[in-house]
């Protein structure tokens, strides 16, 4: 294992974002911010309570994870995507490092950032909206493993892109619709039965649920199912990156 | 002991089917300053960028002081260096943060102390806090060399090291490659300037088309180059060269009014001013007198054409 590049590859990756912050944390947080204050303190009083939250506490949850998934990806899609553009990957390609350990280092540092914004919000949002959280080891558990899980997705979609472009699609084009309709602002029961059923099969739905029955034991779906499918795309993207580096997709001829 | 540096067998075939290297067969000695000469779209950086990971061979094997690149890539690629031939950076961060980061990504402890005397050897030294992006290309190429050297390998690669540097950075540069090979690294080198090759390198190897046409000593090279040639305009078409003067071995051009009389300009006596005397002596008059030694370039340039 080497150890010494984890580091170095890590520790360079967060100086870029201690170096970007205002682009990396502060734009974020003033943003998801915005939200606390138009729906939680001005609009959510007038809203009624959901499952016995009130409206503003309610979507404190599914906001955390708006930020957290697009924050994860571009942090992380980016981080890859500019040694490719600038061509300084060559230096990566060329040095003894496994592609587990260069994985590790760029999604780790992609995943602590999202981490530390996460719960910059979270800290943000206590000050505009009342709000509790039951059960702190599962939030904090999904906090990490939505983090890596969709830092590990940004690394794909860094490989992957061959332009600016393409690097935004996804999550502008994907990502930010499926947060959305997602149950970020409303629980999934207030929908029609046929738009339910639709609902299910985006993969957001059960982060959110299980993201926001560890702050007040209600949730859409089971937390179990939340869980077991944030694994599932766990190991998905983790299948993906591996034939990746296999083959050399896109980073080698 | 095993080479440095040795390929076998070679093949390179990109995806678009073009066939960038053909049965390579190389094998580069320890300690030794092996340049690969050739024109561009030759292979040279594609026979780098395979021996160092960042292109992956169709066929054949490489090693790196025994080490097979691809199975045992930690122990190879732990001992090579590579200065690619784009200047590739990181813009935003400084001098002294991107060549730390160089040796801890090929495995090695942080050496303050290393990392500074390469510094100081490149004379990056009063640059190491400002970020890349303010510094000219020549301090670019120097930041790369510092971070190919910050992990003290063994076998270093510069691709076209010295490719738009003014005279000065080519100086210092050369100055660093010595002191290198005095330390008893391996050092590969391409390049288009073959007075450069001439002047530091002890093998040179020659790529055309995706194939090594000549691995030579560089003494040896420059024995046969040793030789010039004294060419005489005649005043009259001759159709045979006078028996009086067979023992110079004399050409005669196919139009008759040109003798060519090669010589090892490096003997003491070259046989020009015995030869002078015996045209005289044997009537042969002549206008213009020209000398001509072939360079390098004309060598290679001929080896390329006649491969053409």
């Amino acid at each position: 294992m080497n150890l010494y590049a984890i580091r170095a590859i890590y520790l360079f990756e967060m100086h870029r974002t201690w170096r970007t912050i205002m682009q990396s944390i502060i734009s974020p947080v003033i943003s998801t911010s915005l939200y606390f204050v138009v729906f939680g303190s001005a609009i959510g009083g007038r809203i009624p309570e959901i499952n016995g939250v009130s409206y503003g506490a309610f979507i404190v949850p599914g906001l955390v994870m708006l930020s957290l998934l697009t924050q994860s990806i571009s942090n992380a899609s980016f981080g890859i995507y500019f040694p490719k553009f600038t061509g300084t990957i060559y230096e990566l390609l060329s040095a003894p490092v496994s592609y587990f350990e260069i994985v590790i280092a760029y999604v780790g540092a992609a995943a602590s950032k999202s981490i530390i914004l996460g719960v910059i919000i979270l800290a943000t949002a206590a000050l505009f909206v009342p709000m509790r959280i039951d059960h702190p080891f599962v939030m904090v558990l999904f906090l990490v493993l939505t983090a890596v899980t969709f830092s590990l997705f940004g690394f794909i979609i860094g490989i992957w892109a061959d332009g600016f472009e393409k690097l935004q699609l996804v999550p502008l084009m994907i990502v930010t619709p499926l947060t959305f309709l997602g149950g970020s602002f409303y629980s999934i029961d207030m929908l029609p039965p046929f738009w339910r059923t639709v609902t299910l099969f985006n993969p957001v739905v059960y982060l959110i649920s299980g993201f926001r029955w560890s702050f007040y034991g209600v949730s859409d779906v089971h937390i179990g199912t939340s869980l077991g499918m944030t694994a599932v795309f766990l190991v998905v993207c983790i299948l993906i990156v591996r034939w990746m580096f296999k083959t050399g997709y896109r980073l080698k001829s | 002991m095993s080479s440095a540096i040795s390929v076998s067998n070679l093949y390179k075939t990109y995806g678009s089917g073009f066939e960038a290297l053909k049965n390579i067969n190389l094998d580069i000695h320890h300690g030794e300053i092996f340049a690969l000469l050739g024109p561009n779209g030759a292979g040279k950086t594609t026979l780098i960028s395979t021996i160092c990971g960042i292109v992956n061979p169709t066929s054949g094997t490489i090693l790196a002081d025994g080490h097979d690149i691809l199975k045992d890539y930690r122990a190879a690629r732990t001992k090579i260096g590579l200065v690619p031939q784009e200047l590739t950076t990181d813009a935003f961060e400084t001098v002294w943060n991107t060549v730390s980061f160089s040796r801890g990504l090929f495995g090695k402890p942080s050496n303050p102390a290393h990392i500074e005397k390469i510094l100081k050897e490149l004379t990056l030294w009063d640059k190491k806090d400002n970020k890349i992006i303010t510094l000219s290309g020549g301090m670019k190429r120097r930041v790369m060399i510092a971070k190919a050297l910050s992990h003290e390998p063994e076998i270093l690669f510069l691709d076209e090291p010295t490719a738009g540097v003014d005279v000065e950075l080519r100086r210092d540069m050369w100055n660093v490659v010595r002191a290198l090979r005095e330390s008893g690294v391996t050092i590969i080198l391409t390049t288009h300037y073959i007075e450069e090759a001439e002047q530091m390198a002890d093998r040179i190897g020659v790529i055309s088309k995706g194939e090594i046409i000549l691995i030579e000593e560089k003494n040896e090279l420059m024995r046969s180059l040793g030789k010039k040639q004294l060419r005489l305009q005649l005043q009259e078409e001759h159709k045979t060269i006078p028996a009086a003067l067979a023992k110079y071995g004399l050409e005669l051009t196919p139009s008759g009014c040109e003798l060519i009389y090669s010589y090892d300009a490096h003997e003491d006596k070259t046989g020009i001013a015995a030869l002078l005397k015996d045209l005289d002596k044997a009537g042969v008059g002549f206008n213009d007198i020209q000398t001509k030694q072939s360079s390098l370039e004309e060598i290679f340039v001929n080896l390329v054409r006649e491969r053409k």
